[in-house]
């Protein structure tokens, strides 16, 4: 059991979690976070979005019963985490192309930090912008875009490597705009999930190498082994 | 000295917490949690003879108090876990349990076949191997085959002969609770010559997106599982054990210590822990030490002291 420190409603729906405590992680990973008993029945799979010497912070959106109990916690309250789990993003240097959507900007601010040559970051979203603050320090450029596609300000000669996080439709078009470039996309998946450890078969995906696990194999996929075409249902 | 030691069709469990098939992979992941070497037994992910890539669609939806799952068989095959999960199976000591599936009598068949002659040949090398086979005619989440062979009892009677007479491995029979009626075909299994019953598989269950007006499964329907079921199986459990003198491997829905108790008292040899696996990492674990206490509390030497009294 863990403790929390603060969990902040930052936008309409959007909660930061401080949790006490030194953890390792990689970026791209995840935790199952749980705060109940046994109902709801799963724990819930959340990325990192930040680590700090002394706590580890947890951005998540509001969507359903399990989140709405993270919601109602306070300062001082327990939480269970489980993890890190899932392989996350992997380290490349190159020149480096951060792009989030949504929640799904979550993973993107420790993964900003990891890099020697600061990225440029590109955040979109739907109808209200938050966190943009804290990607500030460690971008080169940051491009926030609310209410509009994030990806057409995007050159993407200007990168070697992509790293996105983001609405399925975004990371897919991601994927076709980069198709015959000279550009690595890596993109991280976020699937309904019963263990988060490989068990449960729950998150398979298709890839060009057979069925994946979100969990395990990923969440993080280079986008060219993705199978687009399969239909990916959350 | 207190002794949670049992056994079933002559194979001795350390103890009666075995893992349920769909729920535990084949140990390897739950192995970085916990000492698995804890367990009574493990009963793998359900294998068929050809590799399947399970169901596409959503897999998995929260209820309250369980969870509907259509994973849909998705495994590697028995020729690819004979190849490389028994090697990981191989290092571990609780009973292994390969839980088998098909989608007509041919892949029980061969598939019992492939598993009887690699566990024989292994022991012959005196190496770990299979233990039991669980024959799986219980899943709700395949098109053909699964819980087709599970609902009446004499279509079930063909493939539980067949397999019986195609190895020498202890036979277990995993019911449907959608069986037209359970406790006929467990008493069918016991006349054909399974050593065990393990029962009950997930309940068919239904979840409709009002939006989308649609069924959130491809497969309309999906299997519930967790504590939401767990009276219901318990009665079933009830039911077949006071029907059948094999032994009983209960399940459904267990999630503490004191449910693994109640199954027992209905009657239970063994139970298997499915959804809880998912609930809590370190069920296994856990479980047993709430056991112990329980044992402890209540002076109990060895659970047989308590098994079946209901």
């Amino acid at each position: 059991m863990h403790t929390i420190l603060s969990n902040e409603c930052i936008a309409e729906g959007i909660y930061a979690m401080k949790v006490k405590g030194h953890f390792q992680v990689n970026m791209g990973q995840f935790f199952m976070l749980r705060a109940w008993e046994n109902h709801p029945i799963l724990s819930r799979p959340i990325s990192v979005c930040n680590v700090e010497h002394d706590h580890i912070e947890f951005l998540y959106k509001v969507v359903g019963e399990g989140t709405r109990l993270f919601a109602k916690l306070r300062e001082g309250d327990s939480i269970q985490l489980e993890g890190p789990f899932g392989n996350g993003f992997v380290n490349q240097s190159g020149r480096v192309a951060l792009i989030g959507g949504g929640i799904g900007i979550a993973p993107l601010l420790y993964t900003a930090k990891q890099f020697r040559n600061k990225p440029d970051i590109f955040l979109g979203f739907r109808d209200q912008s938050y966190l943009t603050e804290a990607y500030k320090p460690y971008a080169n450029e940051l491009h926030i875009c609310v209410n509009g596609n994030v990806l057409e300000h995007i050159e993407w000669s200007r990168y070697d490597y992509v790293y996105t996080c983001g609405p399925y439709a975004m990371m897919k078009a991601v994927a076709n705009l980069t198709k015959g470039l000279d550009v690595k996309v890596y993109v991280s998946f976020e699937k309904r999930m019963a263990c988060g450890i490989g068990a449960c078969y729950g998150c398979s995906t298709s890839t060009k190498q057979g069925n994946k696990k979100v969990c395990t194999d990923g969440p993080v996929f280079l986008a060219e082994e993705v199978d687009w075409h399969e239909e990916f249902s959350l | 000295m207190k002794s949670l030691a049992c056994e079933v069709a002559g194979i001795r469990f350390r103890n009666p917490i075995v893992m349920a098939s769909g729920t535990f992979g084949f140990g390897k992941e739950y192995a970085k949690m916990y000492d698995i070497n804890k367990l009574g037994g493990i009963s793998c992910k359900g294998l068929t003879l050809h590799p399947r890539k399970g169901n596409g669609g959503a897999r998995l939806m929260e209820t309250s108090g369980g969870m509907l799952n259509s994973i849909g068989l998705e495994n590697p095959g028995i020729d690819a876990f004979l190849r490389e999960e028994m090697r990981f199976w191989e290092t571990i000591e609780p009973v292994k349990i390969a839980n088998l599936g098909g989608s007509n009598i041919e892949e029980y068949v061969l598939g019992a076949m492939k598993i009887t002659q690699d566990a024989e040949e292994r022991r012959k090398q005196n190496r770990r191997a299979v233990d039991m086979i669980e024959l799986n005619i219980s899943c709700p989440n395949v098109k053909e085959g699964g819980v087709a062979f599970g609902i009446k009892t004499e279509v079930a009677r063909e493939v539980v002969r067949e397999v019986r007479q195609m190895t020498s491995l202890p036979l277990a029979v995993k019911l449907s609770p959608n069986a037209e009626n359970i406790v006929h075909m467990a008493v069918m299994c016991e006349e054909e010559g399974a050593e065990a019953i393990s029962l009950v598989n997930t309940f068919t269950g239904m979840k409709i997106d009002i939006y989308q007006r649609t069924s959130v499964f491809k497969n309309m329907y999906a299997g519930l599982s967790g504590p939401a079921i767990k009276p219901i199986a318990l009665r079933m459990v009830h039911e077949v054990a006071k029907q059948v003198e094999v032994p009983v491997m209960g399940m459904g829905g267990i999630a503490s210590a004191s449910d693994v108790i109640e199954f027992i008292m209905a009657g239970a040899s063994i139970v298997q822990i499915g959804t809880y696996n998912f609930m809590n990492l370190r069920a296994g674990e856990e479980l047993l030490a709430g056991i112990n206490s329980y044992m402890e509390l209540e002076n109990i030497q060895s659970l047989d002291e308590i098994r079946g009294i209901i």
